[in-house]
């Protein structure tokens, strides 16, 4: 019994054309499914992804909203892709993001009389030390036991949180308010805005720096090569005499540092003190951002820009067409993957062979 | 003889350049154990992965019972009758004995238990073995996982059991009971297909045997009548006509016997890497038991001895890979037998192994993989020195005719390309000795010869060079002095003017104590 089956057959050269209209069909794709549930919600489609996509980058006060949404996730985006490239995986950023919220709220309602030239850095340190020494306990195992970290980072995820909320919950809790959120931090730890009349804040600035560092490192240094053969091909870099689980450790500890330091840009920038929302997943969406955007710096700042874009667009569509807000995650969830199908298929071409 | 039960007819399977199989037509009747002999990359595996659907022939047919077989994958083999044991075992360790041998037999519905373990239970009887069907998998050893497989097979009603390198996993016990089942499946009239390099086993166990060489068959006999030494130069390729594969030596331009000319260089000078006593062990076997080697300043030195013998090991010990239980390593005095990789290079080792791919990092372009071992040497204020790397990779491209741009990634290269890059990172660093470990299995002529000049100009330059290979043609070609490896002892040393492919064959076969 002969059938004609359609089989993935890798390419050996990608045509230029391709990735553009790889693309093109993945929005195409995206736009007509999302159509349906956004129609069953009663409201027009093509007003809907205008909403989405279009409106929020249409005013500056909303690319300014867009800008702010983008940054706890350049974050942490960022941590997950520095430990990926190297072979760890660090599932932890949550966690690490939030116990840098922590310390960076200890250190601010601690020593509040500071100026902000020494309260601002202070504040950043403390939050690199705190996600630091979070994603050192996992390392640590790692490297001494040799016990697997998507399972530790994982769960100690969970424990940070709970840490948040009984912190709130007793000796944090609000001296006036008598509320589950911390006291203010002190004036000097308020970040600076960038600009008049938006929200943007100074935690932006050292998200970029630390992005281009990043790349300047993984793709100009000898430090990135080796990284990169750890992650790639440890068996290999151990070779070639690259000291791969130092490596991996070392990586392991400044991921954890650079989502740490969400955490004190988000209470520094946004909060001013500490709540139990603070990291609203941002450490979970991390590893979306790190993975969708290739683990590369320029990769994480586009889905981090674009997953804001749509965020900021959710919101305003909630409200003017009376859209779930939810749908706007289905919209941006269904793109992305959509995305990624298609990065991934552009490496094959279709071939129609005959199967017994 | 009887009719055939499974026949192949010119079967020819390319990957790129490299020609893994060509031509191969061979018989397997029932009733008959055909051996096949060839070593690592002899085109084995790629074959047994042809007959059981794995892999898709380029050309050639694969007929049962006189009718042409269409097999895309095991599922139809089975169903034609084919039956594989591969080394790799295909079980559920959490799973009964009864329940993995019914798991490759279920379809729709619910399974029946005690019909399976009936079932079961009788296979055991019909082969000879008995094991408990209700333990699991996981309490088993290598042997009875082994018979397992075995049962699994003949569940499928198989009338051709293909067993690839069966013994190589096994204990000499386990290895009596395989036979025991063997030959109980023979009387049957099972056809069985015994894939090895392991020669005494051949000669016990088969009626036929086939000697596959740089993917051809290149000779078939009646076990009778063809000794040990014959089918270790027959496999091996030694120049033994009419035998051997003459055409295939001639356009490799080997000559037959060893040019006069090497003798010049034959006044070797100072010791430039000692191996002093070493132990190595495996899985908590020593598999280098005890070895003492000298190479000279301006001297290859050949290690042979039939694949499993501690070669490997002896070379990841001194790749920095694996590590020794005792005895030392010396390169130019410098003691490296617990050094890091970085001073194993630093002390003038180069390193060429058998493993290609796990060398260099695929993804990563060709010039990335040049400097991956130096890279210090390619900083420049903390930064890597792209300008002197992408210097570096044209030079060396050029150099040792490398056919890919410097950015190219590794892992898109042929087998040749690849050993090239790899020729080219470890000789630029001028070595004081080479280690090269089955430098050419693989490569095409061209390519053969070349690594074959460039390591003759690096003895030449007076560095030592150790080259373990299972070519016979190409340590005789080679080295000045030719070692022997059985059991991870060495067994003998010759000079290379003195190494026949008689003396060579007896002492790998340990039937000569010289």
């Amino acid at each position: 019994m002969a059938r004609s089956l359609p089989h993935l057959v890798l390419r050996g050269q990608q045509p230029r054309w391709l990735t553009p209209v790889a693309m093109a069909a993945a929005v195409l794709f995206t736009v007509v499914l999302t159509a349906i549930p956004i129609r069953l919600a009663g409201a027009n489609p093509v007003a809907a992804f205008e909403r989405y996509l279009v409106r929020p980058l249409s005013s500056q006060t909303s690319i300014f909203e867009v800008l702010l949404t983008a940054t706890p996730l350049v974050f942490t985006g960022l941590a997950v892709a520095i430990a990926f490239r190297a072979g760890y995986w660090n599932i932890g950023a949550e966690g690490q993001f939030l116990i840098g919220a922590v310390c960076v709220t200890w250190v601010g309602t601690t020593f509040t009389g500071l100026p902000a030239l020494v309260a601002i850095p202070l504040g950043f340190v403390a939050g690199a030390v705190g996600g630091l020494a979070w994603a050192f306990i996992p390392a640590w195992l790692k490297r001494r036991a040799g016990i697997d970290e998507v399972v530790t980072t994982l769960l100690l995820n969970p424990v940070a949180l709970l840490v948040v909320q009984g912190l709130l919950n007793g000796p944090w809790r609000n001296s006036s308010t008598g509320f589950t959120d911390s006291d203010r931090l002190g004036a000097g730890y308020d970040l600076p805005l960038l600009f008049s009349g938006s929200r943007a804040h100074l935690g932006l600035v050292l998200a970029l720096v630390l992005l281009i560092a990043t790349w300047w490192v993984m793709s100009r240094t000898p430090l990135g090569l080796r990284i990169t053969s750890s992650g790639l091909a440890p068996k290999t870099a151990e070779f070639s005499g690259i000291p791969v689980k130092r490596l991996q450790f070392r990586v392991a500890l400044v991921s954890g540092a650079v989502a740490g330091l969400g955490g004190a840009s988000q209470v520094m920038g946004v909060q001013h003190q500490l709540t139990q929302g603070i990291s609203n997943g941002y450490g979970y969406t991390g590893v979306i951002v790190a993975t969708l955007g290739g683990l590369s710096a320029l990769g994480v700042l586009l889905v981090a820009l674009l997953l804001g874009d749509i965020a900021v667009g959710a919101q305003n569509a909630s409200l003017v067409l009376q859209l779930p807000p939810q749908l706007g995650q289905v919209f941006g969830a269904l793109l992305l993957l959509s995305v990624l199908a298609a990065l991934s298929w552009r490496r094959y071409r279709i071939v129609w062979r005959r199967t017994p | 003889m009887p009719e055939a039960l499974l026949e192949l007819d010119a079967i020819t399977k390319r990957f790129g350049d490299l020609v893994a199989n060509e031509g191969i037509s061979l018989q397997v009747a029932p009733g008959e154990v055909l051996a096949m002999l060839g070593e690592n990359g002899a085109g084995k595996s790629t074959l047994m992965k042809v007959i059981y659907g794995l892999l898709r022939p380029d050309s050639g047919r694969l007929v049962m019972d006189g009718q042409e077989l269409d097999i895309g994958s095991p599922r139809d083999a089975m169903r034609a009758g084919i039956g594989m044991v591969t080394q790799e075992f295909s079980l559920v360790e959490t799973m009964t004995v009864a329940e993995n041998v019914a798991l490759s037999a279920v379809g729709w519905g619910r399974v029946d238990a005690r019909a399976t373990q009936t079932r079961v239970l009788a296979a055991m009887e019909r082969i000879g073995v008995h094991i408990e069907p209700a333990r699991l998998v996981s309490s088993l050893s290598i042997g009875e996982r082994q018979r397992v497989e075995i049962i699994k097979a003949l569940f499928h009603d198989c009338r051709v059991l293909i067993l690839d390198e069966p013994t190589a996993v096994l204990t000499p016990q386990d290895i009596r009971a395989l036979f025991t089942t063997v030959e109980r499946l023979r009387a049957e009239g099972l056809g069985v297909l015994f894939v090895s390099h392991k020669l005494k086993e051949v000669a016990e166990i088969s009626d036929r045997v086939v000697v596959l060489r740089r993917g051809k068959l290149v000779a078939e006999r009646r076990t009778s009548q063809v000794g040990p030494e014959e089918l270790a130069s027959l496999m091996m390729g030694v120049a033994q006509a009419p035998l051997v594969d003459t055409e295939a030596a001639a356009a490799l331009g080997m000559p037959r016997t060893r040019p006069t000319t090497n003798a010049v260089h034959r006044s070797s000078g100072p010791p430039v890497l000692e191996v002093a006593g070493l132990v190595v062990p495996r899985e908590g076997r020593d598999v280098v038991d005890g070895m003492d080697l000298t190479v000279h300043r301006g001297e290859i030195l050949g290690i042979a001895g039939i694949s499993g013998n501690g070669q490997t090991e002896l070379v990841e010990a001194l790749c920095g890979t694996r590590s020794p239980r005792a005895g030392s390593l010396r390169v130019d005095g410098v003691d490296i037998t617990t050094a890091d990789v970085a001073d194993r290079l630093g002390a003038g080792l180069g390193r060429l192994t058998e493993d290609r791919r796990g060398s260099c990092v695929a993804q990563l372009s060709v010039e990335q993989n040049l400097v991956l071992e130096d890279l210090d040497d390619y900083t420049r204020r903390g930064s890597l020195d792209r300008r002197a790397v992408r210097t570096h990779a044209l030079a060396m491209i050029e150099q040792f005719e490398i056919r890919a741009e410097p950015t190219t990634p590794v892992g898109t290269l042929s087998g040749g390309n690849i050993q090239k890059v790899l020729l080219a990172r470890a000789l630029h660093r001028r070595p004081r000795i080479l280690l090269a470990a089955q430098p050419t299995r693989g490569l095409d002529i061209g390519t053969y010869r070349y690594v074959h000049q460039r390591l003759e100009e690096l003895r030449d330059e007076g560095a030592g060079v150790l080259l373990v290979s299972e070519d016979l043609d190409e340590l005789r070609t080679l080295a000045d002095r030719i070692v022997v490896v059985l059991r991870g002892q060495i067994v003998g040393e010759l000079p290379a003017s003195e190494a026949t492919n008689e003396r060579l064959g007896a002492l790998m076969t340990g039937q000569d104590a010289a």
